[in-house]
């Protein structure tokens, strides 16, 4: 007679994260977070304290032009942002033993791309508000809390109530989250990529022109 | 003195709901976080991704596999043939786990031996996959289970009434469902409260600083001592209101109980806050502009929100890292929020948390008045 006690083991294997450490993702994940800090608030603070002291105008009667003020304004943030996310990388790497699967490439043209929208939303914050207050807390609303709580950092965007799904779309953080767990756990080139780069290189040229729009109508 | 307060309270009211931005900022968005992030919030685990891959196509693996199906927690989107599919789907996100039976399933459950069942997970989201390993033990036993019982009742009908069966009946107190939304809610009216009390009161000062009207307000009669809580009492009452709003949008729309008194959690919410304001205050102390008083904000509160218990808890955080976590009055509100909404206790449970919040408020606030004399010599 053979034995009476028939049974199952379950013999679960796990890709990109074997030991199923939750750091793994989180620590990489606060570049997306420091680089919205950086990006939507710093940058509308400053733009929007010009517009509060009045020298935003004298900029403009200089012979120098919007796109030209717009770019000179972002671009020391673009470099600050850019350097914090080396520096994230950094320390995730060397200090918290995260894995490096992907290539620094593929981190970059992610980084670069992500911080454009969020610098290009912080311009356009700045403009309609012309006022910090009102800019520091919108930039909250609008852009620090989604992307900590709407792009799948902390909370799984599929566990998510049905209804607050679609709103994640609008979240350029998510986008570039799924970059950032490609580029240090998946190993995954620019290619399997295609999906959330192409979103945010819509968004970035969306939001760029939106941006620019609502100065020039903030000028007349 | 009354006079004077009454004053200052009256103009910084004005500042408050003059413009409309103001207004707006103040109500709609901690309306509107509450609901997008109350439905947001959630560490439960369902509609995991699944693929399928059955190389043994027998009865029993069928059965087996039925029963993901049958669940909520399991959405199976692919049947798949072949072991060289899988690579892909999990490459590009498509399922977050494959379970695959070898051939010989049936056969190794007929014999009475140990059948394997391979689980193959997207290990990125790490709890995610914790939890589905879980839940896959959990089906993998029970139809062992029924399996044994229904062979039994096939072998020796007469044995299988006697056959033991064992099941664990697990019962959480306070929240019986498990539902990680009755545990979130509360969270979020803390953190919503604490990043908007610190950055508004920092702004309030160090913006007449920048615009250069807090030295003319220092050439009225106005004392320091006056202009401190005049600039606070308003964000105090402010605070007061959005947790009114917040916590009653947070019981009528998610169904989050309260169990607890108003009065308690009214009075936790106020020591609370004051500690907030101190901390918004000695912020101010130390910025000349705005953007200043922003970033340093936000270097309290990011840290102060992480290191609160709202995400992670307390207890499993680096002994040192648990020690900082003291001096965060969020992590002590968060107890009487989730105190007063899910256990219902009173003040004889959390007391220690008041007086907590209240040294932290009068530490904060002295610092905050020693600081603003002297930023203003």
């Amino acid at each position: 007679m053979p034995s009476v006690n028939p049974s199952l083991s379950v013999d679960a294997r796990t890709w990109f994260n074997e030991e199923l450490e939750s750091k793994n993702f989180i620590v990489p994940g606060v570049a997306a977070i420091v680089m919205t800090v950086v990006g939507t608030l710093l940058t509308s603070l400053t733009i929007a304290r010009e517009w509060e002291r009045g020298t935003m105008e004298q900029l403009i009667s200089t012979p120098v032009t919007a796109m030209e003020i717009i770019v000179g304004k972002l671009i020391p943030y673009f470099a600050l942002g850019m350097f914090d996310t080396a520096v994230c990388a950094t320390i995730a790497v060397w200090w918290f033993d995260v894995p490096f699967r992907g290539s620094i490439l593929t981190l970059t043209v992610g980084s670069g791309l992500f911080l454009t929208v969020i610098l290009g939303l912080g311009f356009w914050i700045s403009v309609f508000t012309k006022n910090q207050l009102a800019a520091s807390q919108i930039g909250l609303v609008a852009a620090f809390l989604p992307s900590m709580l709407l792009s799948g950092f902390t909370f799984p965007i599929e566990q998510m109530a049905l209804g607050v799904q679609p709103v994640t779309y609008i979240v350029a953080a998510r986008y570039y989250i799924v970059i950032l767990k490609s580029v240090f756990l998946r190993g995954t080139g620019l290619g399997a990529l295609a999906g959330p780069s192409l979103a945010l290189i819509v968004y970035a040229i969306l939001i760029v022109f939106l941006a620019k729009l609502s100065f020039h109508k903030s000028l007349e | 003195m009354i006079e004077r307060l009454r004053q200052i309270l009256i103009k910084e009211f004005i500042h408050l709901f003059r413009d409309k931005q103001a207004r707006f900022s103040l109500l709609v968005p901690p309306l509107l976080q509450m609901l997008i992030f109350g439905y947001a919030a959630t560490y439960e685990v369902n509609r995991i991704s699944t693929a399928v891959l059955d190389l043994d196509h027998s009865q029993e693996s069928r059965q087996f596999l039925e029963r993901f199906t049958a669940t909520s927690r399991f959405q199976v989107h692919d049947v798949l043939y072949s072991e060289s599919q899988i690579p892909a789907l999990i490459d590009h996100r498509r399922v977050v786990l494959v379970l695959q039976i070898h051939p010989g399933f049936a056969e190794l459950l007929r014999k009475g031996q140990t059948a394997p069942v391979q689980a193959i997970l997207d290990g990125t989201d790490s709890n995610t996959a914790l939890i589905a390993v879980g839940y896959i033990n959990q089906i993998a036993t029970r139809y062992a289970q029924d399996y044994q019982l229904e062979r039994a009742g096939r072998l020796t009908p007469s044995l299988a009434q006697f056959a033991p069966r064992i099941a664990l009946e697990e019962r959480p107190w306070y929240n019986a469902n498990l539902e990680s939304r009755w545990f979130f809610v509360p969270g979020v009216i803390g953190t919503l409260l604490l990043v908007t009390t610190i950055t508004l009161t920092a702004f309030a000062v160090v913006r007449e600083r920048e615009i250069g009207t807090l030295e003319q307000l220092m050439v009225t009669p106005i004392r320091p001592a006056e202009l401190i809580v005049g600039k606070t009492l308003p964000f105090l009452l402010v605070g007061l209101g959005t947790v009114i709003i917040v916590a009653v949008a947070g019981t009528l729309w998610f169904e989050v109980p309260f169990r607890g008194n108003v009065l308690v959690l009214l009075f936790g919410t106020t020591l609370f806050l004051t500690s907030a304001l101190g901390i918004g205050l000695l912020i101010s102390t130390l910025c000349l502009t705005q953007q200043q008083a922003f970033s340093l904000s936000f270097f309290y509160a990011a840290p102060a929100i992480m290191l609160s218990g709202f995400g992670y808890p307390v207890n499993s955080m680096p002994h040192a890292l648990q020690l900082i976590t003291y001096l965060d009055p969020l992590r002590f509100y968060l107890i009487v929020l989730r105190g007063t909404f899910l256990k219902g206790v009173g003040l004889e449970a959390l007391w220690p948390q008041m007086l907590a919040m209240t040294l932290l408020g009068i530490g904060t606030l002295t610092l905050a008045t020693l600081r603003f004399h002297k930023s203003l010599d």
